[in-house]
């Protein structure tokens, strides 16, 4: 039987083999990985270090021709002691709370749900998840509508089923429900994204070992937190992570649907962010705001990924 | 094979060169898209015609045009030859050098400021304030004003309850208070078996809705932004107490007197609130008012017109814009045409009849201006009494805190008038130092 590696070399033209019979495996290795490499510092490490740089300036992009000041750490000082970021950070941080709470025990009860075989199973799986394909300013549209007072069918559902009448609150207006009508379209648009993450996991279990299980008397109930929430951990923590990075920088949806208000009840960071930046052109502030924000999210992540880990090994 | 390459080059070549060629003969105006911007298509004809430039149009939805459009100004963007930007830009792209300076070639051209109205010229075209820098020709005067349904006011019933319920004869209100008198009165009035609303206002929080409405109010208390114009003092004079009064009245009008869930409402919300029967008055620019006439449901003889009412002063928030030369233009020469050719007397009475707002006096002076529109005369007068945001190159950083500050207090029920204003102060003199202003 021919070397397979004899026969590859014996394919590559003489030119080829030519050229690069003086380098070395690494060379050729540096070779193929260089495009990527260059690609990936011009443009996430390039702009990043930039961005960092910037955040120690009073730069601002719309006036190019304006001296540009080293100011030190106080864009960093600013944004640090200003109440109102602190304010948008909690917004935000209530905001990833709740939806990433619905998401999980909603997405992992819909997986159980469809895990076990009934008719109709493949329909109803199609019909879940069809909100997480809409596009979200689709769906930032739509929601205003079903929000709203006078014909919309939340207020109408709710007139029917507490007798409240419909033109008396607004689910997007004062009052404080503003940012649980946002946790709701979040919850309702993303859910299916979590049940898919914990279906796969429900379905790599393997039979036997519930098998086991049935053999050593274990109840249900025992086989659900012994087995079934330990072996589906991993993949639930999976799409927590993404879920969470998502929400934090979640962006399009609250424009469309409250536009950061009332006042500044719906106002996320990454709202904030996006003035300071790109109305406001405060490029330096907003860039010392964005590294804040991005090693909020990296600190928080890696440790979240620390303890992926350690649940994997178990 | 030498020869087909070098063939091949010099066709190459040619296309090359007829693409620029053709470019110059092109030019691209910006603007927002509404009904004044499709009547300057039909009108900009004339102007193909004439010049044999091909104009082509980029026009953006109003919530998106500011981003848009300022996005293309500072990254030195060639979308735009002409731009029919917003007057509280004119501080941004003057100093930024966006706009081109005109000074020159209106004089070259003989194209004079003092044919257009003062009030137009110094909002849409010049900066400094006050100086005689030009960076735009007044495009289209506009300020907000207000609309109402005149086959209600005519019905006798509601006549009669009106006269028991306020003790005066129902009519186009004639201060601030006698419209949210009048508002009140509709409000959750059955009307033909359907609940009616007072008034639809501007509440909007995300780009400038709530600050236009309610500086309408602001302004006829007698808001100032400063105490002495150019010094930045605003101690006493935003936070007045004729200022706090003002905003105190425009939460109540938001509180007693709109529709359920218009806590987040422009020109668009106005505009639907009213084509489909739920207000009885609403506020908008001027400039959708030739469209509101023209509706076959509620315009014609259901539809009246009045300016925005004065209570301690007349006075209207300004809209409208001028249209400027962008200084990244590849056609430099078409679009300085494209200015001298709309300065004309004719394309401006022409512009007027189309339903573009042209502020030129040959328009405004004419005699028969008055009766030529229903809504004429009230834009003559609005325009004569109105009043702009600061238009300051950091305009965005002071109206965001605007916004911010109005959205809540009158919508979202946060502190008092008194904090409000007091805070926007402190807002706005944190811009003001970060520009070495103060």
């Amino acid at each position: 039987m021919p070397n397979p590696i004899d026969a590859a070399a014996r394919a590559t033209p003489p030119t080829v083999a030519r050229r690069i019979r003086g380098l070395s495996d690494r060379a050729i290795a540096w070779l193929f990985v260089a495009p990527t490499i260059f690609l990936l510092l011009a443009i996430n490490i390039f702009p990043l270090i930039w961005t960092v740089r910037l955040s120690f300036t009073n730069y601002r992009a719309n006036r190019p021709n304006e001296e540009v000041e080293w100011v030190g750490l106080r864009n960093y000082i600013r944004i640090l002691t200003d109440d109102g970021i602190w304010a948008n950070m909690q917004t935000t941080a209530h905001f990833l709370f709740w939806t990433l709470f619905f998401q999980v025990i909603l997405g992992f009860a819909l997986a159980w749900l469809i895990n076990r075989k009934f008719k109709g199973n493949d329909l109803l799986t199609t019909l879940i998840v069809l909100p997480m394909m809409l596009s979200p300013a689709v769906v930032g549209n739509f929601w205003t509508f079903l929000y709203q007072p006078q014909i919309g069918l939340v207020n109408y559902t709710v007139e029917l089923l507490t007798g409240t009448p419909a033109n008396s609150f607004s689910m997007l207006g004062p009052g404080g429900y503003a940012p649980w009508s946002i946790i709701i379209v979040d919850t309702w648009m993303w859910t299916p994204f979590v049940m898919l993450i914990c279906l796969a996991g429900l379905r790599s279990i393997p039979d036997y070992i519930y098998e086991a299980a049935e053999v050593d008397r274990a109840s249900k109930w025992r086989q659900f937190w012994t087995i079934t929430v330990p072996m589906v951990l991993p993949f639930l923590m999976l799409a927590v992570l993404f879920r969470g990075i998502e929400n934090f920088k979640m962006f399009d949806m609250v424009v469309l649907l409250t536009g950061g208000g009332p006042g500044n009840e719906t106002l996320l960071a990454s709202i904030d962010l996006k003035r300071e930046a790109f109305e406001k052109w405060r490029t330096g502030y907003s860039s010392a705001y964005a590294i804040i924000l991005f090693v909020t999210v990296f600190g928080l992540a890696s440790i979240y990924v620390k303890a992926l880990n350690k649940v994997k090994e178990r | 094979m030498k020869t087909r390459l070098l063939t091949a080059t010099a066709v190459a070549a040619l296309c090359t060169a007829g693409a620029a060629s053709a470019q110059t003969n092109e030019l691209t105006l910006c603007w927002a898209a509404w009904d004044p911007a499709n009547a300057l298509v039909e009108l900009s004809k004339d102007f193909e015609t004439q010049s044999g430039i091909k104009m082509n149009f980029e026009f953006v939805p109003w919530p998106n045009f500011a981003d848009r459009m300022l996005n293309e100004l500072n990254s030195g963007g060639q979308l735009c030859d002409l731009l029919i930007g917003d007057s509280q830009w004119i501080g941004g792209g003057a100093e930024n050098g966006h706009y081109v300076k005109l000074n020159d070639f209106f004089a070259a051209n003989s194209i004079s400021m003092a044919d257009f109205m003062p009030a137009a010229v110094y909002a849409y075209s010049t900066w400094p304030k006050g100086s005689e820098n030009y960076y735009a020709l007044p495009a289209m005067g506009d300020a907000n004003g207000w609309f109402y349904r005149k086959d209600w006011f005519a019905r006798d019933d509601i006549k009669a309850a009106f006269k028991e319920a306020t003790g005066r004869d129902l009519a186009e209100p004639k201060t601030q208070k006698e419209l949210l008198e009048t508002a009140q009165f509709f409000q959750g009035r059955e009307i033909d078996g359907k609940t009616v609303y007072g008034a639809s206002i501007f509440t909007e929080r995300g780009s400038e809705g709530i600050t236009m409405g309610a500086t309408g109010a602001l302004y006829a208390w007698g808001f100032k932004y400063e105490n002495t114009p150019g010094k930045y003092d605003m101690e006493g004079a935003v936070n007045s107490p004729a200022a706090v009064e003002a905003l105190e009245f425009y939460k109540e009008f938001y509180k007693t007197a709109t529709p359920p869930g218009y806590d987040n409402a422009y020109m668009e919300q106005s505009l639907d609130a009213f084509k489909s029967g739920q207000v009885a008055m609403a506020m908008n620019w001027f400039a959708f008012f030739p469209g509101l006439y023209a509706d076959p449901n509620t315009g014609g003889d259901k539809i009246d017109f009045f300016v925005n009412p004065p209570q301690n002063q007349p006075a209207s928030t300004l809209g409208g814009q001028g249209i400027s030369v962008v200084s990244y233009t590849d056609n430099m020469d078409g679009a300085l045409e494209y200015i001298k050719w709309f300065a004309n007397p004719d394309v401006q009475k022409k512009w007027w009849s189309m339903g573009g707002y042209s502020v030129h006096n040959a328009v405004l002076n004419d005699p028969g201006f008055k009766d030529s529109a229903p809504f004429a005369g009230d834009f003559l007068e609005a325009m004569s009494a109105v009043q702009d945001f600061w238009q300051e190159p950091a305009y965005a950083s002071l109206l965001l805190a605007m916004q911010e500050r109005l959205h809540n207090y009158v919508v979202a029920d946060q502190g008092t008038a008194q904090e409000a204003l007091d805070g926007l102060i402190a807002d706005w003199t944190e811009v003001f130092q970060d520009e070495g202003k103060l």
